[in-house]
C-alpha cells in the first residue's frame, strides 16, 4: 500500500514538472532556431536595422519594434482608463444585480476568439478610420482600438481584485474623517491597491504586445517607420505570423529571431508584474 | 453637518461651497465610472451584434453538413467543425489528466520550496506566453524535430501546452475549495491519502474542475495563430490524427483575410461565437453548483 501511494505521487509530481519542461522546451527551441541570425546579423544591427528585406538578407526589426510599441502604447491609452474606471465601478458602486450583468459580459469578452475582433477591426473600425481620415484605414489607431478592447478584460479582473482586497478600515477611516464616498477611491482606496493596479496594467501590456491574428488583420502590415498613428505597421507578431507561411531557410530562422525578441520583452514583462504583489497584504 | 464642518476645519478651508464642489465632483467622477461600465458593455455588444445579424441569416443546415468547395468561397463547413472537435478533444484528453494530478501535487503533497515555487513561475509563464511563440514552438519542435508534421497531433500537443495553466489554475482552487473537515472524515475513516483525494476531495471539486476544462476547450475553439502552423490550414476531414486540418478559427481567418466569401466568413464567425457562448454559460453554471458546496 505504502509504495503504491508513492508511486501515484511520484507520477503527480511530474505531472507538475511539465510545465517547467515545457518552458525550457519552448526556450531552447526558439532560441536555438534564432539565435544563428542574430549573432549572424549583430544583435545591435538586428535590433536597429531600419530594413527588412528577407530576399536580399538584410533583416533589421526596427519598424516592428517601433509598431509593437506603438500600438501596445495605443491600446493602453485607450484601455486603461477604462479598464480601471470599470474596475472601480464593479468593486465600490454597482449593485450586485448590475454587476451580475457586466462581469459575465468581462468573461465573455475574454473568450472571445481573437479572429473574430480581427473581423470586427476589419470591416468596421478600419473602414471607419478610412472614412473620417480619408486614407487607407489599417494603421496604429486600428490597432490600438482592437487591442485596448481585447486587454480589457486582463486589466479589469485583476485591478478589481486589488480593489477590493483594501481593507475595508481604509475607507471606514476616510468617509468618518468627513471625506466623500469618491475622495475615498480616489484618494485612499485607489493608491492603496496600486500596485495590483500597475501589475494589471503591465499583464495587459503583455497581452497587446503578444497578440498576433487580430493584429495581423488591421494594421497593414507595412515595414516602414510609422510617421502617425494613422500610418500602417507591422508588428513583431506580425512579422512572424504573415511571413511563417512561407519563409524557409536564413528567412524563417530570422522569424525565429523576431520570435526571441517578443520572447524577451514577454518574459520581462511577466516576471516583473509577478513579482508585484496584486493585493494588499501579499 | 456642513456648518459643523465649516467651523472645525478653517485650516483645511472647507467652505459650504466647495462642499457643493466636492458633491459635485463626486457625481462627474462616479458618471465617468459608469460610462466606463457601460462602454464596456456596449462594445461587447456591438462585436457579438455585428457578428451574429450578418452570420445568422447564412446559416442553414446544410452549412454545417456541406463540406467546403472553392476553397472555403461556396458550401459549408462540415469538416472544419469535425476538425476543431478532433483537435479539442485530442488536447483535452492529454491536458486534463496532466493538468489535474499538477494541481493534486501542488495543493495536495507540495510543501513549499524552490521547486514548487518553479513550478507555479512556469505555470504563469506558460500563461502570459502569446500564441504565435506557441505556433513556432509547435512548428519547429512537433512538426519538424519529431517530424509529426502538420496534423491534429502536432496541433493538439501545442494546444495542450498552452490550455496546461487554465485547467491547472482552476483545479487548484477547486481543490482548495472543499472544506478541510471532508478530507478529516475520510482519514478518520482509514482511508489513505490517495484514496482521500481520489474518492472524497475530486467528486467534490469536479465542478470546478470541469469549469477549467471547459475553459481550455474555448481556447482551443478560438486559437488560430498556434493552430495554423502546427495543424495546418488544409482543407478536407482528416482521417487519421496525423492528418492536418483547418479549424473554425483558422478557416475564418482565411476567409477574412482573404475575402474569399462575405456569407460564408460571417457564418463561420457566427458558428464560431455560439460555441463561445455556449461555452461560457456551461463553465458558469459549473462555478454557481461549486460555490454551492
Amino acid at each position: 500500500m505504502k509504495t503504491y501511494e508513492r508511486i501515484i505521487q511520484l507520477v503527480l509530481f511530474f505531472c507538475a514538472v511539465i510545465a517547467i519542461l515545457g518552458v525550457l522546451l519552448i526556450s531552447y527551441f526558439i532560441i536555438k532556431e534564432g539565435a544563428p541570425i542574430i549573432t549572424k546579423v549583430g544583435l545591435m544591427a538586428f535590433l536597429t536595422g531600419k530594413q527588412w528585406s528577407p530576399l536580399q538578407g538584410i533583416y533589421g526589426i526596427y519598424p516592428m519594434i517601433i509598431g509593437s510599441l506603438l500600438a501596445t502604447v495605443g491600446a493602453l491609452l485607450l484601455g486603461v482608463p477604462v479598464g480601471i474606471g470599470c474596475a472601480v465601478f464593479l468593486a465600490e458602486l454597482a449593485k450586485p444585480r448590475v454587476a451580475g450583468i457586466i462581469r459575465p459580459g468581462i468573461e465573455l469578452l475574454a473568450g472571445i476568439p481573437s479572429v473574430v475582433y480581427g473581423l470586427y477591426g476589419l470591416v468596421v473600425i478600419v473602414p471607419f478610420i478610412r472614412k473620417t481620415f480619408q486614407n487607407q484605414g489599417f494603421s496604429v489607431l486600428a490597432g490600438s482600438i482592437i487591442l485596448a478592447i481585447m486587454i480589457l478584460p486582463t486589466i479589469i479582473n485583476i485591478s478589481e481584485s486589488a480593489i477590493r482586497s483594501v481593507p475595508k478600515d481604509y475607507k471606514e477611516a476616510s468617509l468618518s474623517m468627513g471625506s466623500s464616498h469618491w475622495q475615498a477611491i480616489f484618494k485612499v482606496i485607489v493608491p492603496a491597491a496600486r500596485s495590483g493596479i500597475i501589475a494589471a496594467v503591465i499583464l495587459g501590456m503583455g497581452r497587446a504586445i503578444g497578440e498576433t491574428m487580430a493584429v495581423i488583420m488591421i494594421t497593414g502590415n507595412s515595414t516602414l517607420i510609422p510617421e502617425s498613428i494613422l500610418s500602417p505597421i507591422r508588428t513583431l507578431t506580425g512579422n512572424i505570423g504573415i511571413e511563417m507561411g512561407y519563409a524557409s531557410g536564413e528567412h524563417q530562422k530570422a522569424l525565429f529571431a523576431t520570435g526571441i525578441v517578443l520572447f524577451a520583452f514577454i518574459m520581462l514583462l511577466n516576471t516583473v508584474a509577478n513579482m508585484i504583489p496584486k493585493k494588499v497584504g501579499e | 453637518m456642513v456648518a459643523g464642518l465649516t467651523e472645525n476645519n478653517k485650516n483645511n478651508r472647507i467652505s459650504s461651497t466647495s462642499v457643493n464642489a466636492i458633491r459635485r465632483n463626486e457625481k462627474i467622477a462616479f458618471g465617468m465610472l459608469w460610462a466606463a461600465a457601460i462602454i464596456t458593455v456596449l462594445v461587447l455588444i456591438a462585436i457579438i451584434g455585428h457578428v451574429l445579424i450578418n452570420g445568422i441569416g447564412h446559416l442553414s443546415l446544410e452549412f454545417f453538413t456541406q463540406e467546403p468547395e472553392n476553397m472555403g468561397k461556396e458550401g459549408g463547413i462540415f469538416s472544419i467543425i469535425i476538425t476543431t472537435v478532433y483537435l479539442a478533444l485530442f488536447s483535452l484528453l492529454i491536458a486534463a489528466p496532466i493538468g489535474v494530478s499538477a494541481a493534486i501535487f501542488l495543493t495536495e503533497y507540495a510543501k513549499e520550496g524552490t521547486i514548487i515555487r518553479l513550478i507555479r513561475f512556469c505555470t504563469e509563464s506558460l500563461a502570459g506566453i502569446p500564441s504565435i511563440i506557441f505556433g513556432l514552438f509547435g512548428y519547429v519542435f512537433f512538426v519538424v524535430f519529431l517530424n509529426f508534421r502538420y496534423s491534429i497531433v502536432s496541433g493538439g500537443l501545442t494546444l495542450t501546452l498552452m490550455i496546461l495553466p487554465t485547467i491547472i489554475r482552476t483545479a487548484e482552487e477547486a481543490i482548495k475549495m472543499v472544506p478541510r473537515s471532508y478530507r478529516e472524515g475520510s482519514l478518520a475513516l482509514g482511508a489513505t491519502k490517495w484514496q482521500t483525494i481520489y474518492k472524497v476531495v475530486l467528486p467534490t471539486a469536479m465542478p470546478g474542475i470541469l469549469t477549467g476544462i471547459i475553459l481550455g476547450i474555448g481556447r482551443v475553439v478560438g486559437e488560430t495563430a498556434a493552430v495554423i502552423y502546427t495543424a495546418g490550414s488544409s482543407l478536407g476531414l482528416p482521417n487519421s490524427i496525423w492528418r492536418p486540418g483547418r479549424t473554425m478559427a483558422v478557416h475564418l481567418y482565411t476567409l477574412a483575410s482573404e475575402g474569399l466569401s462575405k456569407e460564408n466568413m460571417y457564418a463561420t464567425a457566427t458558428v464560431l461565437i455560439m460555441t463561445v457562448l455556449i461555452i461560457n454559460f456551461a463553465a458558469n453554471k459549473l462555478i454557481k453548483r461549486l460555490v454551492r458546496i
